[in-house]
């Protein structure tokens, strides 16, 4: 499998991922500039991630003006045609402006910019991105994000739990998903959703920062081995 | 009659900062009366921030050679340090104090916005940003006003900029109460032989400006930062910049790949004076001149005057000269990123720079005569020792009774502003982006980035207890050196270089400028001492409180920013306790020594007491032997004791993997000078037990004095058998005070 990054205006976690997918885990992956109009070279079982960041500076609202980049077109279209997107940060806000995830991604609710490690529950293995994560064991992922408070109405929310859409749930070190362990006053402690066909998936924390030994943390890496690891599968 | 020839006057100078001395000698340069842009072009190169003209002369007493520089003090816009593999790094401290007091979100954002510029000026990506904060009294009001705007306005610079803020330091004290101190750091890493220098060359060169347009915001910012802060301060809030960290992000992006089509001859970024800086010094350090024509330069608003554009102090600028002829493929890299890039005008061998606004020829001065090192005059003023230092040495330890209560004694201290966990502050940064920073899970005294491609990581920090440099301006600057030294030697690391921002009152003050030259005399002979050149940094004169009845300096505040080398990431030292039964040590001397401490000053209410203890030669033992024993994996853990005492220190080890310890006092001692005493030169280590006699014997064999304190053991602090409760407790107090406060 192939992984292309978008890299928009104001992009800043790009270097990171590109670094996880090709230097880490020795993935064939390609920058892709936000100007281009089409996904060459990339089919239904490849990825496109949309990297952390301040895109367009987030100021009119965080992935508002991004989604509108020409690149988006196509991303929508490979994402409707099964192909799989993954949105960290910035980009879990870009595919919720762009509609390719449901609900909104709010200022935190101490109106505050976060940064720290969070403890994350694995709320569902149905998804290529969790299936290989032990459900019992509490990740440590870390956020850095002010608009990381997930929202949606009711009626969304109950979609998203009937159909197994929600992929995190912020969580304490022994995996209780508590209201102490909520950093952002996101809905259900909501950290990490996917689409109903399970091939678009969004979270604010950030694995490509847990997934080097270097930096004594790599619980994020568990997450691109999953994907990995679930295309090998499908392939076989 | 033409704007050329419309004189100025003597009162115009003097109202735009100018002494009449300096205005004579402008006539005398120019050969005729300058006309009021060429006034306001030198009262701005003339200035304080911009000539170090009260500075210069003792700055360049400081060390500024070593094998390692590429780059000396002053030469470009920071310093350039040889990391090896090919690699070198830049790096720089630079003061934005006034425009903080004034607008602390714009006034911190924009501080850190210059930084990185100074360093992605030179070709070098930013890495990693530091700062060094001082606020007044965290009781008032104002205060924690000051201390949102200035933490958001970092915050979001730094976070949407995408350079991780990895250190820094908060300090507080009534003396910052009105002028406070913002103080950013910025560390880029570029390819040997890959840098650009802030240099014009090559007559009929076009010059170009790129980024944002031109406003009215910032003009006389420069004059405006050599001026003491009064009440009326607020008025000059124009003065102020206002930042667009998005667009310097573009910029960053877009400067580092135009750089790579060799078609740049030399780059300058556009922070004080802006187009008016910019222009003279490129010009005076290519000895040669420049044609600007100002209607071509891009502005936010029409008719602005030919002066503000001049000065106009707008962010995220840039100015460029390329190669005649190869302009177009700039072009190309600013268009991809939607940049504006304009051609202003070319390079010219008169040596005068000639600014053109629409037609007509509004100033000609010659560049050399602006810059430093060329016409702007140097001083030196006059100081004097200002009498409290008599009084601080009349200060009598044993007047001051021990406390009867212990636990409480240690509760106050370690629950002080000063003390207490910043993270309030620092979770709102973003301090990992660019997966490099290896503190975040394996805290360490200085912070550790790993270097992407090599085994090395740099360790850096900032430092300075204006506390100490205020009872002993020598000897305190002299700490200041050795704690940055001692935290980036407990990470593992070899100091290299610093850079410093120097924070005083008024120079004209013959008081404060004696701290001034003590400061610099103590800064020069440590960082001699420790082989550490100075590589640049900045001067921040006219700190200080207008009181209703005098004005009242700052504590003298010179700024340490510190770079160390680990050439092995994997040696990286940490300051955690990290098993049951390891034993606990502490390396150098205690001393009955109580003086400058916050015990001192929080349990006792002295505020004048001599520096602490501080021997530079036994600190240096010190240091060198700690690096030996990190070498040979000799000690779990290293901690250096610094405010709060051996009590924070070992608490502080023990909190982040919550083991507690029993410990036991030396009775030869003061009981509070041991537990909270401020003496230099000692650090806080564990040792496994399996290898303790190897730490011994390696401490009697090369005489470094230690003391064994105790053992990692169980989950509470036990002192002489005495419980002192659960960690846990001692870590929420630790962790929450600050915040609680923040947001009563």
């Amino acid at each position: 499998m192939k992984f292309g990054v978008v890299v928009f205006p104001g992009s800043n976690c790009d270097d990171d991922i590109l670094h996880v997918l090709g230097e880490v885990l020795q993935q064939e992956t390609v920058a892709l500039w936000h100007k281009e109009s089409a996904l060459s070279g990339f089919d239904a079982g490849d990825c496109i991630v949309l990297p952390g960041g301040f895109s367009y500076g987030d100021y009119l609202r965080a992935g508002a003006i991004a989604r509108f980049s020409p690149i988006m077109r196509a991303v929508i279209e490979f994402a409707n045609a099964g192909g799989q997107v993954w949105g960290i940060c910035n980009g879990f806000q870009i595919l919720c402006e762009a509609g390719l995830l449901p609900g909104v991604l709010l200022r935190n609710a101490n109106q505050q910019f976060i940064c720290k490690n969070t403890w994350l529950k694995v709320a569902t293995n149905n998804s290529p991105i969790t299936a290989a994560l032990h459900p019992d064991k509490a990740l440590k992922i870390p956020i850095a994000h002010a608009d990381g408070r997930y929202f949606a109405d009711t009626e969304t929310l109950m979609a998203l739990q009937q159909n197994d859409q929600i992929l995190f749930q912020y969580c304490d070190a022994q995996g209780h998903v508590t209201e102490a362990a909520n950093p952002n006053g996101a809905l259900l402690n909501i950290a990490g959703i996917c689409n109903r066909s399970r091939n678009v998936f969004g979270m604010m924390p950030h694995p490509e920062r847990a997934a080097e030994p270097a930096l004594g943390n790599t619980d994020g890496r568990n997450l691109f081995e999953s994907l990995l690891q679930t295309a090998r599968t499908m392939a076989v | 009659m033409q704007t050329i020839d419309k004189q100025a006057t003597v009162k115009i100078a003097i109202d735009l900062g100018l002494t009449e001395d300096e205005f004579e000698r402008i006539v005398e340069i120019l050969g005729r009366t300058p006309n009021f842009t060429e006034l306001s072009i030198f009262s701005v190169m003339w200035s304080e921030h911009c000539s170090y003209k009260n500075s210069i002369h003792w700055l360049k007493t400081l060390p500024r050679n070593g094998s390692r520089l590429l780059v000396e003090a002053g030469e470009e816009n920071a310093g350039l340090v040889d990391i090896g593999d090919g690699l070198a790094c830049a790096f720089k401290i630079e003061s934005h104090n006034h425009p903080s007091a004034i607008e602390p979100y714009q006034g911190a954002a924009t501080g850190v916005g210059g930084i990185h510029r100074d360093i992605f000026t030179m070709g070098a990506r930013p890495i990693a940003a530091l700062n060094s904060l001082r606020f007044g009294n965290l009781d008032l009001p104002h205060t924690r006003r000051l201390v949102r705007g200035v933490v958001h306005g970092i915050g979001d610079y730094g976070n949407c900029f995408g350079v991780p803020t990895v250190g820094g330091e908060v300090y507080f004290h009534p003396c910052y109460n009105q002028n406070i101190l913002v103080n950013a750091m910025s560390v880029g890493i570029v390819k040997a032989g890959e840098t650009v220098s802030a240099i014009a060359e090559g007559i009929g060169n076009p010059v170009f400006i790129v980024g944002s347009a031109t406003g009215k915001d910032g003009i006389h910012g420069a004059t405006f930062a050599s001026a003491d802060l009064t009440e009326d301060s607020a008025d000059d809030l124009p003065a102020v910049q206002v930042g667009d960290p998005f667009q310097e992000k573009l910029l960053l992006e877009a400067t580092l790949e135009a750089i790579q089509t060799g078609a740049i001859v030399g780059m300058q970024d556009m922070g004080a004076a802006g187009i008016t800086c910019s222009t003279s010094e490129m010009s005076a350090k290519g000895k040669c001149g420049m044609r600007v024509y100002l209607d071509k330069v891009p502005t936010r608003q029409a008719n602005m005057k030919d002066w503000e554009i001049l000065l106009s102090e707008s962010q995220e600028r840039m100015l460029i000269v390329a190669k005649k002829g190869e302009e177009q493929l700039l072009l190309n890299v600013f268009d991809k990123w939607d940049l504006e890039c304009a051609e202003i005008g070319e390079v010219t061998g008169t040596g005068q720079l000639e600014y053109y606004y629409h037609g007509e020829l509004v100033a000609k001065v010659p560049a050399e005569a602006l810059v430093l090192g060329g016409g702007a005059p140097v001083y030196k003023r006059e100081y004097k020792k200002p009498d409290y230092i008599e009084q601080a040495a009349r200060f009598k330890p044993n007047a001051i009774n021990a406390p009867a209560d212990y636990i409480e004694t240690a509760r106050k201290v370690f629950s002080a502003p000063n003390i207490v966990s910043k993270r309030w502050i620092y979770q709102q940064y973003d301090s990992m982006v660019r997966t490099n920073t290896m503190t975040t899970n394996s805290p360490s005294d200085a912070a550790v980035v790993r270097v992407k491609g090599t085994r090395k990581a740099l360790a850096m920090t900032t430092d300075c207890n204006p506390m100490y440099v205020q009872a002993d301006p020598y000897i305190g600057a002299m700490i200041a050196v050795a704690e940055a030294a001692r935290n980036i030697v407990c990470s593992g690391g070899e100091p290299v270089a610093i850079t410093n921002c120097l924070n005083f009152g008024n120079p004209y003050n013959p008081e404060v400028y004696w701290q001034f030259v003590q400061a610099i005399k103590g800064m020069g002979d440590a960082c001699r001492k420790f082989d550490t050149p100075v590589t640049g940094g900045n001067v921040s004169f006219y700190n200080q409180s207008v009181l209703k009845d005098r004005t009242e300096p700052v504590y003298p505040t010179p700024t340490i920013g510190m770079l160390g080398i680990l050439d092995d990431a994997s040696r990286h030292m940490t300051l955690d306790f990290k098993a049951p039964r390891h034993q606990i040590y502490m390396i150098g001397t205690p001393q009955n020594d109580i003086a400058c401490s916050e015990y001192l000053r929080i349990i006792h209410g002295v505020e004048l007491s001599p520096a602490p203890y501080f021997d530079i030669d036994e600190e240096f033992h010190i240091q060198h032997n700690l690096k030996a024993l990190i070498r040979e994996g000799m000690i779990a853990s290293a901690h250096d004791v610094s405010e709060g005492g051996l009590f924070t220190a070992l608490v502080e080890s023990a909190m982040v993997r919550g083991l507690g310890f029993e410990v036991e006092t030396d009775t030869n001692f003061r009981k509070d000078a041991y537990w909270f005493g401020e003496s230099q030169s000692r650090v806080v280590v564990s040792v496994a037990l399996d290898i303790e006699d190897d730490l011994v014997n390696y401490l009697n064999a090369h005489n470094v004095p230690f003391t064994k304190l105790g053992e990692v053991k169980g989950t509470h602090i036990v002192i002489d058998g005495l419980d002192h409760g659960p960690l846990s407790d001692w870590k929420n107090l630790y962790d929450h005070t600050l915040g609680e406060k923040m947001e009563a």
